[in-house]
């Protein structure tokens, strides 16, 4: 709908909302450090959150205040990134909870020497 | 409008708090909370069936603010299906025990409201969020297992499922800002105007089946699972083998058909393609990966793969044959895999059996947990009366029925995936029946003679020459012949033992009344094709 433009304007954000997503999976995915990659796991997170928050932008746009005069910025994706936020940060404890788990039997954190011990103690 | 979707999600949610505060207490009122909550759970699964049955497809919006902002739930005749599997398969799962340690009973209460609430949103953000409240709970879940293992699975499960559930998050913001709507019967009118074809709507709905893949666990998306299922506890591995994956399934179901609509799949053809190119690697993939397995529960992790990857194919097919057949077999798959599990659980705990070597002979050690291990892995490979025939019968019908290149090769993948599936059955089958027990010597007529030896030794008293050491060796060697004549029974707790029967006898009455599951879901279908 033509209420929330997605025109040219917006396209820098749309590169950072991109670049973010990319260096966020490259991290998650190539990092051997568990906190490193709990890390990465964020910056993919932010990436997706600010293209929603992006999505909110309208040229020339007030707060969305009941009292102020239009056009407003949609809050409604402001709102649900809010929520996701909060889930990230869920995500984010319950990944440091084990990480300090692991750390305590391997007395590592690094994914390759975790491997190795593994298969050592097999 | 029905309060009961409401309360459905509400009810375990709120008593979720409960537990966290009363196990450090008292763990025996700990529990009896938890299991209050879920015959709720039970009861109020009952009622919307019964509600759906009565009046049909039923809505609720929290607060009164329309659907359209704010928070709506709807019921229909699959929703009240999937919720009266998730009540049961809770209290089931839950009564094989091992997780009233701490936390775990708020744990699984949040599990099963997570699941419920993906089965019960109308809204595609919600389902966001009720995914990530279920995966959140069974990342902790899985982790409660003391075994320092299933902290490394669980992390790594947490690892791939946030990005499943973001990359879906990803997927909603685009089709947010393709229709301006986040409610699912909102976004169902709203695409026609924008078209089908729009690159913002497809980007949306491959992001969207690419994020609920990962839940799938669909090849190559599957790594987190066999680790998971492996070292969790064993009431949390049959939980989520029961549903973890099924609900996903649903979720991806709902999404298709309604949602973006058989409409938008006749106008991109490609994402059908997609979907059963997809199906046929992960049922090859999962079938090999489940012939090499040793350990019987990444056997049946695997399974799970090949069964998720034959799901996919009856999704993407859109007739109302495969439609159904892909329901059946996720709610017959659902049923199956959560009694293995109990079953691999239970042996675990109860001899340490964990390979399929060490199930070699429980045929006579557990007689009871043998057969219905076998029944249930019939339902898997598809054989009647069990209700996994009745899904594979209804999927190759309905790839022949269409008769496309696309069918034809659907069919194919059917009749493979029962192939495949009944060389990893019939490995474990073989060995529970006719492999020899860990322990007995290697050649059977050797052993048999050095029992008779051991017997003749015992009749005759002390009169043998060596007769201290000849008295020692007769206990030894009548303890291991007792073995193999089942009287070294391995005895499993008896809820698991409960609760398999029970998996095994629900297997049997969908796959002997499975017309009357397709034609309670009939309508459901018919709507969306």
């Amino acid at each position: 709908m033509s209420s929330l433009p997605f025109g040219v304007d917006l396209w820098a954000a749309h590169v950072a909302y991109v670049l973010l997503v990319g260096i966020g999976l490259f991290v998650l995915i190539n990092d051997d450090d568990l906190v490193k990659k709990v890390i990465g796991l964020n910056i993919f997170q932010t990436g997706v959150f600010l293209f929603f928050v992006t999505s909110a932008y309208r040229v020339g746009a007030q707060p969305p205040l009941v009292t102020g005069e239009g056009p407003f910025a949609s809050p409604l994706p402001q709102v649900l990134i809010l929520t996701a936020i909060v889930v990230g940060v869920a995500v984010t404890a319950v990944a440091l909870a084990l990480i300090v788990r692991i750390y305590g039997e391997y007395g590592t954190l690094r994914e390759d020497v975790i491997r190795q011990l593994r298969e050592e103690g097999r | 409008m029905s309060v009961l979707l409401a309360l459905l999600v509400a009810v375990p949610l709120l008593a979720a708090v409960l537990p966290l505060f009363l196990a450090p207490w008292n763990r025996r009122v700990a529990r009896g909370v938890v299991l209050a909550a879920l015959l709720a759970q039970i009861a109020l699964a009952g009622g919307l069936a019964w509600r759906v049955l009565t009046g049909g497809a039923t809505t609720y919006v929290i607060g009164a603010i329309p659907a359209s902002f704010g928070i709506g739930l709807a019921g229909d005749r699959l929703t009240a299906v999937l919720v009266v599997l998730v009540a049961l398969a809770g209290l089931g799962a839950y009564l094989v025990g091992g997780i009233d340690r701490g936390p775990a009973g708020s744990l699984w209460l949040l599990l099963v409201a997570g699941l419920t609430g993906v089965v019960v949103t109308a809204d595609v953000f919600n389902l966001y969020v009720f995914l990530e409240i279920s995966g959140l709970a069974a990342y902790a879940l899985v982790a409660s297992a003391r075994d320092v293992d299933a902290a490394v699975a669980a992390f790594t499960y947490l690892l791939v499922g946030t990005v499943g559930a973001t990359l879906y998050l990803l997927g909603v913001g685009y089709v947010f800002v393709a229709t301006g709507t986040l409610a699912m019967a909102d976004i169902a009118v709203a695409l026609p105007t924008v078209g089908y074809d729009s690159t913002l709507v497809i980007a949306g709905f491959v992001l969207m089946a690419v994020g609920l893949s990962v839940k799938l666990a669909l090849f190559p998306l599957h790594s987190w699972k066999p680790a998971a299922y492996a070292s969790a506890p064993p009431a949390v591995a049959a939980m989520l083998a029961a549903l973890g994956s099924t609900v996903a399934g649903y979720a991806l179901l709902r999404l298709t058909y309604g949602v973006f609509g058989v409409a938008f799949l006749g106008a991109v053809p490609t994402v059908q393609v997609l979907l059963v190119v997809g199906g046929l690697v992960s049922v090859v993939a999962g079938g090999v990966l489940a012939l090499r397995a040793t350990d019987v529960r990444r056997l049946l992790a695997y399974s799970s793969v090949s069964q998720f990857g034959l799901f996919a194919v009856g999704l993407a097919l859109a007739t109302p044959l495969a439609v159904a057949g892909a329901l059946v077999t996720l709610v017959g798959h659902a049923v199956a895999k959560g009694g293995l599990f109990v079953a691999a659980g239970a042996l675990a705990r109860a001899g340490d059996l964990r390979t399929l070597d060490d199930y070699a002979g429980l045929g006579r050690r557990a007689p009871v947990v043998a057969g219905a291990i076998a029944l249930l892995g019939t339902s898997l490979v598809g054989l009647p009366p069990t209700v996994g025939f009745a899904g594979k019968y209804l999927l190759a019908l309905g790839g022949l029925e269409q008769g496309s290149a696309l069918g034809l090769l659907s069919a194919g993948i059917v009749v493979l995936s029962t192939l495949l599936s009944l060389a990893y059955v019939g490995r474990l089958v073989e060995r529970l029946y006719l492999g020899s027990p860990p322990g007995a010597t290697p050649t059977e007529s050797e052993s048999a003679t050095d029992r008779r030896e051991g017997a003749d030794a015992a009749t005759d008293g002390g009169v043998s020459p060596s007769a201290d050491g000849g008295v020692s060796d007769t206990d030894a060697d009548a303890s291991q012949a007792g073995g193999d004549d089942g009287v070294d029974p391995i005895s499993p707790a008896t809820p698991a033992l409960v609760v398999l029967v029970v998996a095994a006898v629900l297997v049997l009455a969908l796959g002997l009344g499975s017309s009357a599951l397709t034609d309670w879901l009939a309508p459901v279908v018919e709507g969306w094709l």
